[in-house]
């Protein structure tokens, strides 16, 4: 077996180190009766080329389509040295930094990536990672709460992406938290319900996203004073591309910012790996969940990296501590750190225009097909919108018939409602087909 | 290495005016031109300005600073830092999986969801559970979705008075810190002399308010809790369930299976024991297996074969936990356990713990004549030190720990278990070969050498590493969090 060094010569040699007889003596200790006295029901071992047919005669049955869908996850370009880079083994086969004087690679990579979405946010304090946007944003919600002491209600925004609402819904109800869904008018939240739900007291946070779920800017403008008001954290999740072109959470006056990193240097995969970011103002520094790494010096006076505040975390506080978090997504940091650099303030602006222009020149198209129209035409959106399908019509006719040519045409919300997102690598040619699909309905 | 050339931030190369991408040329309108002011952003971010050879360059000589399985030999007791195969990246790296979006119908991806499917069929074998899901991210994700299970369990039969998860004093911290996320308060159970844990201690503190029992066994000390079927008993008389960690499994393939020890819910890490790298703190994957019975409170979705032999995806079940995750978990690491799995198949998965004992016990029994050995063995796959025998010459855990990254050797587990004072907690694993073990065995030996003749040289550790003694102290007293904390100066 090509994974295990040991001849057998080695084996009874290290057997009679150890003053054993068979490898069987190292187990006297486990009950009979528990022992597995038989081979495993798994197939037979496999050669290098062998597993790699397996893989590749599965792989055949099904092929990619072109890709109209968003929903939380993006068909953006991811540079190849991205690749490249991630894949050294120096740092895809390192553990957790614990110790700085041989992990300096890993230290710097995640301290670069904390200053870049603490930049992004326009807030203080980015930890290093969180598994996904859905759970950050659960993290997120027990910090207010915690944070809050005794208050155990939290509101969130109905137009937030529903996985992320479940996901949250899940952390709440074993916490005994009392999640209440703010309601919406013309696709987004309806201010004046937030102001009445405040208003009832206890509440420890308010949880908002932008864009929405339907890809829509929505405005909070005033929502920091209302919810801080109510001595309640404001926690906004986004996309995290997006941030570089929209006001971004701290110009929102939001405590917390969380989100899905995805959209900066990360394949789709079937969902995953993707990266949760959380992003805090510098009073709730000593809240936050996970690894935090700072920068200090050494005895040679050079400027180094550490992992710091670990005084809040699990394997020093145990129950205690902010979270059970451990393993996060540490390599994703590297790719988004890379993605950031290698796009600059410039190159951000650009992706999103161009993800954005063919967003509106493909609804635009849409709506003159007459078979669906946008659904809330008055509300600013980027790269994703929602539209309405035109009657007799259903979200699954116009799917089934795109998919037939090949495309995934967005993700529906109901029969007739879905939304539809574009990148930058949607081309014209791509659009005229997905055009001319419905047109032809 | 010259590294005032090559310790700069990637922020101190960048230029105004560079850039790292070029992107493509479309025909369409500005659409941003139109949208509301108020809500878009004012300054631009502060970002690097480079090109693509700064940022090859950059991060190829940050990566030398680091230290991987692929450099060497990894101990690091309780993480099971084995080799990590290069077909498996090869494999996750695949152009057409990589471009599947999650929410694309089941009817489009069956590939992804056999593999998933596949994947989960072989854990449950391995495991003798039921049925596993694979959404949960990491070790305490699985830990937190497993017990999860059992809170919506027992909600089920609405036996709401089970508050309380029993955790062993030797547990991972994230055990006691996984009870509390889920919702528990946490009841600390004593471990004996020989680290295995006090049944009598335990059995005091069962009752009706009890919901589960987390264990790790092999446990911490890398000891085999030989009272299980005892303890499993016990504790389904109570009326709770037994939660296994599954974060010391490697030691148990081939050898015995969490399920047949009376385990009713555990989780894997498929970044310990089946092979997929750690990359530097994740991503990994902590799927989470129940017994027969448990399976509707698993989380969604759900990825089930039909009669047909395609496969589904269950996206709603009201029995179920709920979800924990927006997708199906971190996809990517499933291709590579698999491919892992696959490569090993059935015989070569059975040997991955006896070998994985054999070279923990020749380890143990080549140093504990100098290194204190607190429980005798044979131990498992781990073993834990209580710092040298002879600690007069004021030698600590954390000096040999730091010792060893001047020999080329990644340092144990250190002062965890909380049992002892100086725990070295160290796992070879099955990937390393004995030349390796010897080589580390003289290293470990000739520190103890150090320590008694010139003990100041082992304190002052390390001499040979790219930074030397970081001051922790000043970077928790004034955080530095970003580059901006330091262009502050603050």
């Amino acid at each position: 077996m090509r994974f295990f060094p040991h001849t057998p010569a080695d084996i009874r040699e290290m057997l009679e180190a150890c003053g054993a007889a068979t490898l069987d003596d190292l187990y006297s200790d486990v009950p009979e009766s528990l022992r597995l006295r038989r081979a495993y029901d798994l197939p037979a071992s496999l050669s290098e080329p062998e597993v790699r047919e397996w893989f590749e005669a599965t792989a055949s049955k099904c092929s990619p389509l072109v890709c109209f869908a968003g929903a939380g996850a993006y068909d953006h370009y991811c540079p190849a040295v991205i690749d490249a880079i991630t894949s050294r083994s120096e740092y895809l086969t390192a553990y957790t930094p614990y110790q700085p004087e041989i992990s300096q690679g890993t230290l710097q990579y995640i301290f670069e990536y904390q200053s870049m979405m603490a930049s992004l946010t326009g807030l203080d304090v980015c930890n290093a990672s969180m598994y996904d946007g859905a759970t950050a944003t659960a993290e997120a919600m027990i910090m207010a709460v915690n944070a809050a002491k005794r208050k155990r209600r939290v509101l969130v925004s109905s137009t937030i992406n529903p996985e992320v609402a479940q996901v949250i819904g899940t952390y709440a109800r074993y916490q005994g938290i009392a999640v209440e869904m703010i309601p919406q008018k013309d696709g987004v939240t309806d201010r004046a319900e937030l102001e009445l739900m405040l208003g009832a007291g206890d509440v420890a946070g308010v949880i908002a996203s932008t864009p929405n779920y339907y890809g829509i800017l929505e405005d909070f403008t005033g929502w920091a004073d209302l919810i801080h008001k109510a001595k309640a954290l404001f926690i906004i999740n986004s996309p995290a591309l997006p941030l570089a072109v929209i006001k971004p959470q701290g110009e929102w006056g939001a405590d917390i910012a969380v989100g899905d990193a995805q959209t900066l240097g990360m394949p789709l995969s079937y969902g995953g790996p993707y990266l949760g970011y959380m992003v805090a103002a510098k009073s709730l520094m000593r809240k936050l969940p996970g690894r935090i790494v700072g920068a200090t010096t050494d005895e040679k006076g050079q400027r180094v990296f550490v992992l710091t505040l670990q005084a809040r975390e699990q394997h020093i506080r145990r129950e205690k501590a902010t979270s059970n978090i451990c393993s996060n997504q540490g390599l994703m940091t590297l790719r988004a750190g890379m993605y950031l650099s290698l796009m600059g303030a410039d190159g951000l602006r650009e992706v999103n225009r161009l993800s954005t222009d063919c967003a509106h020149e493909l609804a635009r198209r849409l709506e003159a097909t007459g078979k669906m129209r946008l659904s809330h035409p008055a509300q600013p959106f980027l790269n994703e919108f929602k539209m309405t399908v035109a009657d007799p019509l259903t979200t699954a006719d116009i799917l089934d018939a795109l998919r037939r040519e090949g495309i995934l045409g967005g993700v529906a919300i109901d029969e007739r409602e879905m939304i539809i997102a574009c990148t930058e690598t949607r081309t014209p040619a791509q659009m005229d087909k997905y055009v001319s699909t419905v047109k032809n309905l | 290495m010259n590294r005032s050339l090559y310790s700069k931030l990637i922020f101190e190369h960048s230029r105004s005016g560079r850039r790292g991408t070029d992107l493509p040329r479309r025909p369409w309108a500005d659409a941003m031109l139109h949208l509301p002011a108020a809500l878009m952003r004012g300054e631009a971010p502060a970002l690097p300005e480079v090109d693509e050879p700064t940022v090859a360059r950059h991060y190829t000589n940050q990566s030398t600073n680091n230290f991987g399985v692929d450099t060497g030999f990894y101990p690091l007791g309780s993480c099971t830092m084995k080799y990590n195969p290069k077909l498996s990246d090869a494999l996750a790296a695949d152009p057409v999986i990589s471009r599947l979006h999650p929410a694309q119908p089941a009817s489009t991806v069956q590939s992804a969801l056999e593999i998933y499917w596949t994947l989960q069929r072989a854990l449950s074998e391995i495991g003798g559970m039921e049925e596993f899901t694979l959404n949960p991210f990491a070790g305490a994700h699985g830990e937190l979705t497993g017990l999860m299970v059992i809170h919506a369990y027992h909600d089920s039969r609405e036996d709401y008075a089970r508050t309380r998860v029993i955790v062993p004093d030797s547990a991972h911290g994230t055990n006691p810190a996984s009870a509390h996320v889920a919702g528990y308060e946490v009841v600390e159970v004593k471990s004996l002399p020989d680290g295995t844990v006090d049944v009598d201690d335990l059995r005091s503190k069962l009752d009706a308010t009890i919901a589960a029992v987390m264990m790790t066994n092999p446990n911490t000390v890398g000891m085999f809790e030989k009272n299980i079927p005892e303890i499993a008993e016990m504790v389904h008389a109570a009326g709770a369930l037994l939660y296994y960690d599954g974060a010391n499994l490697n030691p148990m393939l081939g050898v015995a299976r969490p399920g047949d020890m009376g385990f009713d819910v555990m989780h894997i890490n498929l970044h310990k024991t089946f092979s997929t790298p750690h990359g530097g703190g994740g991503p990994g994957a902590g799927p989470v297996g129940v017994r027969k019975g448990l399976e509707e409170f698993l989380p969604v979705p759900r990825v089930v074969k039909n009669s047909d032999g395609s496969f589904d995806v269950i996206d709603r079940c009201d029995s179920s936990l709920g979800r924990v995750s927006a997708w199906f978990g971190n996809y990517t690491v499933f291709i590579r356990a698999l491919a892992y799995i696959l490569s090993l198949g059935a015989e070569g998965v059975a040997k991955v713990g006896p070998l994985a004992t054999l070279n923990a016990n020749y380890v143990m029994n080549a140093l504990k004549d100098l290194y204190l050995l607190p429980i005798p063995g044979p131990c498992k796959h781990e073993f834990v030190f209580d710092g040298l025998i002879d600690k007069s010459g004021g030698v600590t855990t954390l000096n040999v720990a730091k010792r060893l990254l001047d020999l080329g050797f990644h340092a144990p587990t250190i002062y965890f278990p909380l049992l002892f004072h100086e725990s070295l907690m160290i796992e070879p694993t099955e990937t390393e070969s004995r030349e390796t073990l010897d080589a580390f065995i003289a290293a470990m030996r000739q520190i103890a050498g150090e320590a008694a003749e010139n003990p100041e040289f082992v304190k002052s550790a390390p001499h040979d590493t790219p930074v030397v003694h970081p001051d922790d102290t000043q970077a928790a007293l004034t955080p530095k969090l970003t580059y901006k904390d330091l262009q502050d100066g603050i």
